[in-house]
């Protein structure tokens, strides 16, 4: 990782309310070719931001700018010195040679005690699977226990990379529900990735819809009304295009979480 | 006590095994095998040096191993070559300006095949002393950066996220790689260095439900196949080297039976 320490960042870290990671116009090119351009993006303490858009709209690339995993190419990003990191990646590939239960898994980036893993275990709702070979689960039981391992961290910042593949429908909104308790509990700003806003709307603050570039921003409901959103999606076979049932009142959120 | 050529060959044997089991877990979780073999063909170029310029084996054997993975690292970022075509070229460009070199010092009247098959049965006192302190240094320097680098083994970009330094580490885990090459040249030669990193650590993989556990029982693995291959060496009279491993491939075989999957179970509960 490149932990740069700028002057920009240090001054950053002196207010308590300055966000936790900053893009400002922020590109990343690869082979001649910009894979996102001129993103600009904030995730505060308590925060949770969703990036949108269809496959290949760079929505990794976004967030492993924001981890300081890509140098970007172009624009600046910044980070708060010091911040824990939390990142759940889109998928892992655990081969078999790798023998590795969900208890290891849960220790795998700092020693943590037993006490800690259990009771992120239990959070989650994944109690009984911590002496299971991480290969054999189930994909809720699998992205339960990513998240489990992310609370135990106790992150100042998370980045989750669509955290609901493989789970069923009612398992999604256990899921977010479950984010959204991530955030109340361990107040850190949470970057959120996935390809449906429908599941998305509750919990989020603001969504960033993209396709190499931003395309539309805002508080859900208003990105669910943009045309630039719509467009985006309208030739795809995007689920986020589902009709949208929750129009009844203004209100936010608790509505659509069941 | 070292007095004796066959406790001399067990002493030294048993110091390269304990830390190539837990290293070749990393070869074998990485699919670093080819890598090692690569590493492993190259150092008979070092060899080739060492006699040349009058430098000690080992260090002329790790520094050939170190360069040729950092040279890998570098044409491997380049991304114009496959990884596999990369290191076929240097794995046997190497061992042919090996062979090359070697077959102009007919002065020294050299033992290729010592240095092909390994020599075991010919270590001396000093040879010792060089393999422990070597393998004292991959053993601390394993144990110190176990956690990062199973993360980074893992998970790349995980581990990077979370504060670790995966380039850092890869370099790292070439240097334990070369050492190992360095002080295992004269238990079992270039041509059967991978099979000790590899075969005790596929045979641990059915007895183990975790890492650590996978990387303690590759040692153990390692060391048994040393002591049951050189004793079938001196009842049959059959060449050390290839013993060695020939007893290693039968933890394997002897890993794939059903029982140790029962055993496992059993430890489960």
């Amino acid at each position: 990782m490149q932990q740069r320490s700028s002057p920009q960042e240090t001054s950053a870290a002196a207010t308590l309310d300055s966000p936790l990671v900053t893009l400002e116009g922020a590109g990343l090119s690869r082979n001649g070719r910009w894979l996102v351009r001129g993103i600009d993006l904030t995730v505060g303490r308590g925060e949770i931001v969703t990036l949108i858009g269809p496959n290949g709209s760079g929505k990794s690339t976004t967030a492993k700018i924001a981890l300081g995993l890509h140098r970007p190419d172009e624009g600046r990003a910044f980070r708060r010195n010091g911040l824990k990191v939390g990142y759940v990646p889109q998928k892992l590939a655990i081969d078999w040679t790798l023998p590795l239960t969900v208890r290891r898994f849960m220790t795998l980036t700092k020693r943590l005690p037993a006490r800690t893993v259990d009771a992120a275990m239990e959070r989650v709702g994944a109690s009984g699977l911590a002496d299971f070979d991480l290969r054999t689960l189930s994909g809720g039981e699998f992205q339960r226990t990513l998240l489990a391992r992310a609370i135990a961290l106790q992150p100042d910042f998370l980045v989750l990379d669509e955290p609901v593949q493989g789970v069923d429908v009612a398992g999604e909104a256990a899921i977010y529900r479950l984010i959204e308790d991530i955030r109340e509990t361990l107040g850190c700003g949470i970057l959120l990735i996935s390809h449906d806003l429908h599941m998305v709307m509750a919990a989020a603050d603001t969504v960033i819809c993209l396709n190499g570039h931003v395309c539309c921003r805002g508080a859900p409901e208003a990105v669910a009304r943009d045309p630039a959103y719509h467009a985006l999606f309208a030739d795809r076979r995007g689920p986020a295009v589902a009709p949208y049932k929750h129009k009844e009142g203004g209100s936010t959120g608790s509505t659509h979480a069941r | 006590m070292l007095d004796d050529f066959f406790t001399r060959a067990v002493v030294a044997g048993l110091g390269v095994a304990v830390v190539a089991g837990p290293l070749g877990c990393f070869i074998v979780w990485r699919r670093l095998a080819y890598f090692g073999d690569t590493l492993s063909h190259a150092a008979l170029l070092g060899i080739a040096l060492a006699l040349l310029l009058d430098l000690s084996i080992f260090f002329a054997v790790f520094a050939v191993c170190v360069l040729v993975s950092v040279a890998l690292l570098g044409l491997r970022r380049q991304q114009t070559l496959s990884s596999d075509a990369l290191l076929g070229l240097l794995a046997h460009g190497a061992l042919a300006i090996g062979l090359v070199a070697l077959s102009f010092l007919t002065f020294l009247r050299v033992d290729l095949m010592g240095f092909l098959f390994g020599d075991i049965l010919a270590v001396s006192a000093n040879d010792i002393a060089v393999i422990y302190a070597g393998g004292a240094f991959v053993a601390v320097l394993l144990a110190v950066l176990w956690r990062p680098l199973f993360a980074a083994t893992v998970d790349r970009d995980m581990a990077a996220a979370e504060g670790m330094k995966p380039e850092a580490l890869d370099f790292a885990l070439m240097v334990m790689l070369a050492t190992v090459i360095a002080i295992a040249m004269k238990i079992v030669g270039a041509l059967l260095i991978t099979a000790l990193l590899l075969i005790p650590a596929t045979a641990a993989r059915q007895l183990s439900r975790g890492p650590e556990t996978m990387a303690l029982m590759a040692a153990v693995l390692g060391a048994l196949s040393v002591i049951a291959g050189l004793q079938v060496s001196l009842a049959l009279d059959t060449p050390a080297g290839p013993s060695i491993v020939m007893a290693a491939v039968g933890f394997f075989l002897f890993s794939m039976l059903p029982i140790t999957k029962f055993l496992r179970q059993q430890r489960k509960g």
